[in-house]
């Protein structure tokens, strides 16, 4: 089981991650966030399997995967 | 497997890039590859007045900010300075093939024991848009607004041509578009350090990057944009790889 960690408050809205996640897990939200970009949301239905492709792709260090379990 | 973000990029703060940069992976790519080799206290960075120079805002990492164009030779004198420490050149395209082709192809012909990544958006990116001599054939910017005439403009400058066939230590070309191509950066990074520290010579990798905001695309196209036009016109790969001592 992965958990994604979000840290909405440095996201820009590219949605580079969006269009990398093979599962849909990420989604871009309707809600602005803190600096006035359309922010991401997580898709509570669909599950991580934590290929850190959203990681790999995120330019503002928004996003961490966190394999539970492990340090 | 985690992935969590490095240590050495600075989360106390943020870089100003527009959304959707490749500045901000080519950072958290060079701060993994350093992390790996575990030589975070020994990295100098040299930026460029361009786009660049928030990477100062992205990595924790001591940095000079040169004046532009002169950011490779800045780095080489650097180096000079402190042989111990690791020296990272981050200029960009507009910078390192224009006005600082000179400081770019006398660093690379006195081999001077650097690492310089330059990011390739083939736009000057931090001034409006302005076509760049990396710009590609027919591309649009604000100064080419019918697309590049290479009759009236010039031929693009691709910069593995020009120093394919010098003896420096290596030579790559890579791209921050899709998640493979930014782990083959973090593997060219760490191959270029690990050259530096052996003292093998001038390393240059010149990094494909998104520029969204110029390109006048959204930012998912600009990663299309890469992967169709801007990698067809400079391909990938490792150009000079000397294969000195490990």
């Amino acid at each position: 089981m992965n958990k994604v960690k979000l840290d909405v408050s440095r996201c820009k809205g590219c949605f580079l991650c969006t269009s990398v996640c093979p599962k849909g897990v990420l989604i871009p939200s309707t809600e602005l966030g803190a600096k006035g970009f359309e922010i991401v949301q997580i898709d509570g239905a669909k599950e991580c399997i934590g290929c850190g492709a959203c990681y790999k792709m995120c330019p503002d260090y928004c996003i961490e995967i966190i394999e539970e379990g492990r340090q | 497997m985690n992935f969590t973000i490095p240590k050495d990029i600075d989360m106390s703060q943020q870089a100003s890039w527009c959304p959707g940069c490749g500045h901000g992976i080519v950072c958290r790519v060079i701060t993994e590859a350093v992390e790996e080799l575990g030589l975070s206290d020994r990295i100098l960075t040299v930026d460029d007045v361009a786009c660049g120079q928030f990477g100062q805002f992205a990595m924790k990492y001591n940095t000079i900010m040169s004046a532009h164009g002169r950011t490779v030779v800045t780095a080489a004198g650097l180096k000079h300075a402190r042989p111990d420490a690791l020296v990272i050149a981050r200029p960009g395209d507009g910078s390192a093939y224009s006005i600082g082709i000179e400081s770019t192809i006398y660093s690379a012909v006195r081999n001077e024991n650097i690492l310089t990544i330059v990011i390739n958006n083939s736009v000057f990116g931090m001034t409006g848009g302005q076509m760049s001599p990396a710009t590609l054939p027919g591309m649009k910017t604000a100064t080419s607004p019918f697309g590049r005439d290479e009759n009236k403009d010039g031929h693009m400058v691709d910069i593995t041509k020009l120093l394919g066939q010098m003896d420096i230590a290596y030579l790559a070309r890579c791209a921050v578009n899709t998640p493979a191509n930014t782990d083959r950066t973090k593997k060219a990074i760490k191959k270029a350090l690990q050259k530096q520290m052996n003292g093998e010579g001038f390393c240059l990798i010149d990094v494909l990057s998104m520029c969204p905001t110029n390109w006048k695309t959204s930012e998912i196209q600009a990663c299309e944009f890469v992967k169709e036009t801007q990698s067809k016109y400079l391909p990938l790969g490792e150009f000079i790889d000397k294969g000195g001592k490990e």
